[in-house]
């Protein structure tokens, strides 16, 4: 049988490189997708501790992050396609309004 | 068996990411991350949770991959853009990356002897999932569900074209 450990550390891998994703990438849609990377790794550790755990209260978490992530996916997008349709660009630097 | 299962889905994930970094072209990071999601499925299926598997497949690689490539559709790029230009940039986010590699690793090294294996009992039922969210877990649930029509709200009025302005 596998360790528990073993997918405790795919998930810490799959954070990081859902943060070198968003950090090295330049449009929001790609940005966007390392931020649900960030949020399916923290799905692996919760379903990983439920299992270590023996109680499917973490897989119930897990539910609810998922749902949660396609209200933000549904809000996320809209915003990005409202950009788009303002700047006709979807560099993130482009978006410096706010830049002192 | 399970550990060659685990080596398998495990390469297919790490190499989905990977692909979604290094690809150029937006609908190829979307295609990558799909298959990405869909062995993450497969893991989650692993680790006694077949109906958040079936939910993983089904919402992620199904539902929210589709709007992603929706709105990739209706941006349109012709080519995509190139990654971030200075190299020092790049550099220090790859020496940043390791350590914090590192700092996770040493924050959980304690836990994860303790973990034990998978195996032993089963947790994943479908039916024990939906009694528990249904009596324990009502509350969240049910806000979860405002939250679901404030966010169809939300995108709705967001992205609809304002009338003569």
């Amino acid at each position: 049988m596998i360790p528990v450990s073993y997918f405790f550390g795919l998930s810490i891998v799959l954070f990081v490189l859902g943060i070198i994703a968003f950090f090295i990438k330049r449009d929001l849609i790609t940005m966007f997708m390392a931020i649900e990377v960030m949020l399916n790794a923290a799905n692996l550790a919760f379903i990983a501790l439920a299992k270590a755990a023996g109680s499917p209260a973490g897989q119930v978490i897990v539910f609810f992050i998922i749902t949660v992530a396609a209200a933000e996916a549904a809000v996320g997008l809209a915003i990005i396609l409202l950009v788009f349709r303002q700047k006709k660009s979807i560099k993130a630097e482009d978006m410096r309004l706010l830049k002192g | 068996m399970g550990i060659f299962l685990f080596s398998l889905l495990a390469i297919l994930c790490v190499g989905g990411v990977l692909g979604l970094i290094l690809s150029r072209n937006q609908a190829h990071s979307a295609l990558f991350l799909v298959l990405a999601f869909a062995s993450l499925g497969g893991l989650f299926g692993l680790l006694d949770a077949p109906f958040i598997a079936a939910v993983q497949i089904i919402i992620y690689a199904g539902a929210i991959m589709v709007l992603f490539i929706f709105v990739i559709m209706m941006i349109n790029l012709e080519q995509g853009i190139a990654p971030e230009r200075k190299r020092w940039t790049l550099g220090l986010s790859a020496v940043l990356a390791v350590f914090l590699l590192i700092e996770l690793g040493l924050a959980v090294r304690g836990t994860l002897g303790a973990l034990g294996r998978t195996g032993g009992e089963s947790i994943g039922n479908p039916t024990e999932l939906g009694r528990l969210l249904f009596t324990d877990y009502l509350y969240p649930f049910e806000i979860t569900s405002v939250l679901i029509i404030a966010a169809l709200v939300g995108a709705i009025v967001l992205v609809k074209k304002k009338e003569k302005e």
